[in-house]
């Protein structure tokens, strides 16, 4: 083993309606932050640096639930989330309530990295943002960040994105718009260290689904946990963290190691995902 | 088997010189506070009901930081959060920036109970507050004199640090003990397990003195400050981002799940594993155990069990232990 590898993700529970030209199109985005992926850790990227770039592409693109497709709150406002978090020292930044950042997962980096705290939320946030010159960048027009679509039936809620670099040191970044009318000030599973995001020098996570589910079974830090603590490999974790771990919840996980595996896993109907490694292999895909 | 009880009022770098006017008080509502929950397991009460009881005592004294008496933001605002999970149902609801909610533990609760999400956070949570018709305050209620002299001190002693355009390099929170020798001292949690083995913890703060506006810390995050499963619960205080990143309440439960350590060992493992002058936690197990560690000078912090025994401790010594109960 040993490498560099790569997970994406682009929410889970998929709507099995889903036009084929548009799951033609969500592999095309997913393989292309792949290729994006993969060219920066060639060139000796960290994957701190890498778990950024990639979401950060993720959320750009509208296709997906987080940044410019964000779903809306029950006010019909945005509210964004994201949380990024770097293994090899547990370093981790994270924001929630986010309304006019382009791109939330470059603000918790910032605040990772230039404030004391690893989490700053709402008014805080969006002050640090137009300190740090994150934003505000754009405004949200709700018709064009719709994407012309019913988001409610076709967007799951979350991207992510796991990375061991050639070093072995793990990272892992999520964003999300949270849920489709959800109440104003819900905080969901993304920002959470731990739930959402999770790394350390054994692994990285990035889950997605049910937040409330994803919360409860603290789920990243089981899937790190079972391996430290259960001596399980990778994929066996994230098997065992998805089925004993979320009580009936939906949800699904991607996962780097050290030794530059990668592993995904979902008990919902489908997760926009794919993978590459070091010696190149490359997948994508939606169903199991 | 039997009932225990924990709970703590913040650990810190308490210095051994902390004067008896700042002591005592503190000493007597852990007291005072230990015994309500005592009585309510005594009666039965569930320990979910019992660890709300008891931090909202908690959050009531303008000594501790937490509810009234919380600590102030870099604006000289509160904004206060706090969690609460039931151990066996493994529900959990959580809080963040309120300004004017009495009892941040209570409204927690009803995010749990309520609403289908588990954690609401500034003016979404504030609406639900007003939604359910808790009590609310204004910003003097919970603004002590003794917390803006903090706010000044801090400010006075951390102007660099806090001057975020500049990279920060410790990751620890800029925030001095200043002269006043407690102000890092935060948050107030309990935890509590009934004859049953039913498990709650629960945990409220006010933060750090002169934190940034929307900073949310270790508290009310599920895993980190607050933590219950069948097999224990959990209640951490100390140093926020260090909590955090560790996942503290999670990892002491993961210990005993997945290593088999028991609660002792578990707990100890995840104190002595953070960084010194960190992290401190209450935590129950669900046979009746009792743990509460620190790698900080000191914690405030009291506990009892079924079989009689009980503390009240704030450094290493045990005092007045055989003080408490009738």
């Amino acid at each position: 083993m040993g490498g560099w590898a790569i997970a994406v993700h682009g929410g889970a529970g998929v709507d099995s309606r889903l036009p084929e030209e548009r799951q033609a199109a969500a592999k095309r985005l997913l393989a292309g932050c792949l290729e994006i992926g993969a060219d920066a850790l060639r060139s000796g990227a960290m994957a701190i640096d890498v778990v950024e770039m990639l979401v950060r592409e993720l959320e750009t693109d509208p296709f997906f639930n987080s940044g410019r497709g964000s779903a809306l709150t029950a006010r019909g406002t945005v509210e964004m989330e994201a949380s990024i978090m770097n293994g090899p020292d547990r370093r981790c930044g994270a924001v929630s309530g986010i309304t006019t950042v382009k791109n939330p997962v470059s603000l918790a980096r910032r605040v990772m990295e230039f404030s004391p705290h690893s989490y700053l939320a709402f008014q805080g946030a969006e002050d640090f943002a137009i300190e740090q010159s994150v934003g505000p960048a754009m405004s949200f027009d709700t018709g064009i960040q719709m994407n012309g679509l019913p988001i409610s039936v076709y967007a799951p809620e979350t991207v992510g994105c796991v990375v061991v670099d050639s070093t072995g040191g793990c990272a892992a970044a999520t964003s999300t718009g949270g849920l489709m009318n959800k109440k104003c000030g819900r905080i969901g599973d993304s920002p959470l260290i731990g739930a959402g995001t999770y790394a350390c020098d054994l692994c990285a996570v990035s889950c997605t689904g049910e937040g409330e589910a994803i919360i409860r079974a603290t789920l990243a830090r089981d899937v790190a946990a079972i391996m430290e603590y259960k001596g399980l490999a990778l994929q066996e974790a994230v098997n065992y963290a998805i089925k004993e771990r979320l009580d009936g919840g939906k949800a699904g996980v991607i996962a780097v190691s050290k030794d530059g595996e990668v592993a995904y896993g979902f008990n919902s109907n489908g997760m926009f995902r794919g993978c590459a490694t070091e010696d190149g292999f490359m997948e994508v895909g939606i169903w199991e | 088997m039997g009932w225990a009880i924990a709970l703590h009022g913040g650990a810190g770098d308490i210095p051994l010189s902390l004067p008896p006017e700042r002591r005592l008080p503190r000493e007597e509502t852990l007291r005072r506070c230990l015994r309500i929950g005592v009585a309510a397991l005594k009666a039965n009460r569930p320990p979910l009901d019992v660890v709300e009881l008891v931090v909202r005592e908690l959050e009531n004294c303008p000594h501790f930081n937490a509810g009234r008496g919380s600590v102030l933001t870099t604006n000289a605002t509160v904004e206060m959060e706090a969690c609460i999970m039931d151990g066996n149902t493994k529900r959990c609801g959580a809080v963040s920036g309120l300004s004017t909610v009495v009892n941040a533990i209570s409204l927690a609760r009803l995010v749990m109970e309520k609403t289908p999400h588990i954690y609401l956070a500034f003016d979404g949570a504030e609406s639900f507050a007003r939604e359910q018709g808790v009590e609310t305050r204004d910003a003097s209620h919970f603004i002590t004199p003794e917390n803006i002299e903090r706010l000044t001190q801090a400010k006075a002693a951390n102007k660099v640090q806090i001057d975020y355009t500049q990279p920060v390099l410790e990751k620890t929170p800029q925030v001095s003990s200043s002269n006043i020798g407690d102000s890092q001292i935060g948050t107030v949690g309990c935890v509590a397990v009934d004859g049953n083995g039913n498990l709650a913890a629960a945990t409220s703060t006010g933060g750090l003195v002169n934190k940034m506006i929307g900073r949310i810390g270790d508290t009310p995050i599920v895993g980190a400050g607050t933590y219950a499963n069948y097999l224990c619960a959990i209640s951490a205080t100390g140093k926020g981002e260090a909590i955090i990143r560790a996942t503290v309440g999670r990892d002491v439960a993961a210990l005993m799940e997945y290593k088999g350590l028991s609660l002792k060992d578990a707990a100890d493992c995840v104190v002595e594993n953070s960084p010194k002058g960190t992290t401190g936690l209450v935590a129950v197990s669900v046979t009746g155990e009792v743990v509460m560690a620190f790698n900080t000078s000191g914690m405030f912090r009291a506990c009892a069990k079924e079989d009689g025994t009980s503390e009240i401790a704030i450094w290493d010594s045990v005092e007045n232990g055989d003080l408490l109960l009738p």
